[in-house]
């Protein structure tokens, strides 16, 4: 233990994975491994209704009848589901009332995050600044929702999975699983079984969410998957943007996260999903270690002229393997992807989006910028396909790949289907390497090595850092800076 | 100003430069001028200090200070400018930020303060007008789909907002029309001061009739193999490189 300790502050140190640290708090888990009776214990945990208990069991029927998938183009050894826990809670008083009756070591553990949980810290901020409430998941928990009275007042609903399965079973049981179903994938099948926690949001009609909410994810335990499920719903001509974090600590074992995102929009709603993921990637020497980032994100533009926004920055995980996708359902519904994924050392990433036209004149954006450095691997695959009835479809994609250093690789892999003829799709693919001209002509200027990698690759991926939300895009700004440290010379 | 003695410089091993000797004195104009291939663009870069081109031999110092341990960014703080002859397009930075940008890492490495927004832009609006650049056109990634002579003029822009001290202008004059190279030479001839100096580095003599060198010399093997006057330029134009090729 001292030694992990000693490992982790020496990293810290070198400020490559500042979020590696390890809270020591008073945990409980349930058994290890995975079977029936687990499903049972989380459900109990948590107080469900049976009716979630009996979803929760099917799941687990169905996923051992499954084969886990291995078309990506990601290796990784093979997983033991049994020798992981599928449950890590932290030992407070049942459903904490306030801020004080939460372990001070997880308050701190989200203060040296830099996630505000106290709303005054929020409010005591600079005047005018834009305001988020936060949900905090710790582990398989959600330990806070700030704002929930504010929200409330304006008819929003957020707070975590588990509160909304007790408090809103009808909204839950109408749209839980009506967009990724039990046994869509190996990973959201699993999801469904053993699902801890997460983040439940509803907008009420012609009701604009006041202000970004967010949800912010923390692995802390040894040896525990993270399995949350995120549900938002915005109801007709709602509004909502939200933006979800997550971080690790560094662990030489490689640590599952397999997380299912739905987000349903009713007629001229509209969502806007933000992810800055940077889960500790593994050693960038050994590859050692990491997050096994397996996660199906999926929105269904249900109703006509609304729309879906997914903004991804994914800078850690070991092996990052997702396509937030929209199925454009209602007719005129418009489905945006804007995405920078880097890898770095180790890293592997197969990442982008499939944009389903079901509806008539329905339009989709891709927008995607995959860095390679190191000896890591990056691949965008996506799939955009127009369905006989959706006449007038149109999608533009753009997707372009930047390669800094020797050894790493890149790859393209767009999938496109048109089953009618009035249709127009555009792809346009570009892969680049960092030259050494380009640097060399910014440092000749007076920037450093890094300063002229960060210039550059900052230019890369502008078209995407500016559909984020203003205060976060400066902060992945500096993540798209760290993560690409050491990557030259 | 700058004094380089018997330098020698190899790329992926080949000798390109063989024991070059050059002074040139604060507020003078030096002149390089020498056939293809004779290692005019290797000493710009080997004085700047581009990776792959490996000084083995010799000496090159700034005001006394040895430029050859030094990195090509911390030459660049030190006040030594290279004006590129293909300047290089950098997609998604506006030439405004890339301008900033880098006018602060300089201003950072020599401990002074940063220049805020306001006065930046004052500056870069004046030294913009005065070489006849939209200014709109800053706003645009830097060379990203600029013609070869707006390149040049780019360049030049970025010589005067940082205002360097020891100015390389390799092959400037290269493609472009007679009345871009006009504003091009008014901008450098701006530029001129007795607490300056500049090489001009360039095939033809075209370029010294707007730029009046102090003293022209023949770069050809990788050496200084005559120097003279303004008048040697001329006679280069008349006669051609032949006998000095033969002489190195």
């Amino acid at each position: 233990m001292a030694a992990v300790r000693q490992t982790v502050e020496h990293v810290e140190s070198l400020e490559r994975y500042k979020h590696g640290f390890v809270t020591d708090i008073d945990q409980e888990f349930a058994p290890k491994g995975l079977n029936a009776d687990i499903v049972r214990f989380i459900s109990a945990k948590k107080n469900e209704p049976e009716w979630m208990l009996a979803w929760r069991l099917d799941a687990f029927e169905r996923w051992l009848a499954m084969e886990e998938p291995d078309w990506a183009k990601v290796s990784f050894p093979r997983i033991d589901y049994q020798d992981s826990y599928y449950y890590a809670g932290h030992k407070t008083k049942a459903g904490p009332k306030s801020l004080d009756e939460i372990d001070p070591q997880i308050l701190e553990t989200y203060k040296k995050l830099g996630i505000p949980l106290r709303e005054q810290e929020v409010l005591a901020g600079v005047e005018g600044a834009p305001r988020y409430a936060v949900d905090a998941v710790f582990d398989s928990v959600s330990v806070v929702t700030t704002f929930k009275k504010e929200l409330a007042a304006v008819g929003v609903i957020f707070c975590s999975m588990s509160e909304a399965i007790r408090e809103h079973p009808e909204l839950v049981r109408r749209y839980l699983g009506s967009v990724v179903p039990v046994s869509d994938n190996y990973f959201a099948c699993l999801n469904a079984a053993v699902f801890s926690d997460g983040s439940f949001v509803y907008v009420p009609p012609g009701v604009r969410c006041p202000m970004e909410l967010s949800t912010y994810f923390r692995i802390n335990a040894e040896n525990s998957g993270q399995f949350e499920r995120t549900l938002i719903i915005a109801d007709k001509g709602a509004y909502v943007s939200y933006l979800e974090g997550c971080t690790a600590p560094m662990r030489d074992e490689n640590q599952l996260h397999a997380a299912v995102v739905e987000l349903v929009t009713l007629d001229d709603a509209e969502i806007k999903y933000s992810t800055v993921q940077n889960w500790y990637p593994g050693d960038p020497e050994t590859g050692k270690g990491g997050i096994y980032n397996f996660v199906t994100k999926r929105a269904d533009c249900r109703g006509d002229r609304s729309k879906v926004s997914w903004t991804q920055v994914e800078t850690g995980s070991a092996i990052t393997w997702k396509y937030p996708s929209c199925i454009l359902r209602g007719d005129d519904s418009s489905g945006e992807f804007y995405s920078i994924a880097i890898t770095n050392g180790r890293q592997q990433a197969d990442t982008g989006t499939k944009m389903i036209h079901l509806g008539q004149r329905t339009r989709s954006r891709i927008i995607s910028k995959g860095i390679s450095a190191g000896k890591s691997s990056n691949t965008y695959r996506g799939l955009v396909s127009a369905h006989p009835k959706a006449k007038g479809a149109r999608n533009f994609t753009q997707c372009d790949s930047l390669l800094i250093g020797k050894s790493c690789a890149a790859h393209t892999v767009p999938y496109i289907e048109a089953r009618n003829g009035q249709v127009v799709f555009e792809h346009e693919a570009t892969t680049t390497r960092l030259s050494e001209d380009q640097l060399f002509y910014v440092m000749q200027r007076g920037l450093s090595q890094e300063e002229a990698v960060q210039l550059l690759v900052n230019g890369f991926v502008k078209d995407v850092l500016q559909e984020l939300p203003m205060e976060f895009a400066v902060e992945a700004q500096k993540l798209v800076a760290i993560s690409l440290e050491g990557s030259v010379g | 100003m700058l004094s380089v003695k018997d330098l020698h410089a190899a790329v992926d091993g080949k000798e390109i430069i063989k024991g070059l000797t050059l002074d040139v004195p604060a507020g003078e104009v030096h002149a390089i001028m020498g056939p293809n291939g004779a290692g005019k663009s290797t000493l710009s870069y080997v004085l700047t200090g581009r990776d792959g081109y490996e000084v083995t031999a010799g000496s090159a110092t700034l005001d006394g200070e040895d430029l050859l341990a030094l990195a090509p960014d911390e030459r660049a703080a030190r006040g030594v400018f290279l004006s590129f002859q293909y300047p290089l397009e950098i997609p998604g930075v506006p030439a405004l930020t890339f301008l900033r940008t880098a006018l602060n890492a300089q201003k950072k490495a020599r401990g002074e303060d940063e220049v805020a927004a306001p006065a930046f832009l004052k500056l870069a609006r004046e030294k913009a007008a005065a070489l006849k650049i939209d200014f709109e056109m800053l706003k645009r990634p830097l060379n990203v789909g600029f013609s070869g002579g707006e390149k040049k003029r780019m360049e030049i822009l970025q010589m005067a907002v940082l205002s360097p001290r020891f100015l390389i202008l390799d092959e400037t004059d290269s493609g472009l029309d007679i009345d871009a190279l006009k504003i091009v030479a008014d901008g450098v001839n701006a530029l001129r001061a007795p607490t300056r100096a500049m090489l001009v580095i360039t095939h033809y003599q075209r370029l010294l009739d707007y730029i009046k060198p102090d003293r022209v010399h023949v770069l050809a093997g990788g050496r200084i193999v005559a120097s003279g006057g303004p008048e040697l330029a001329h006679e280069l134009e008349r006669d051609g490189y032949d006998k000095y090729a033969r002489a190195a």
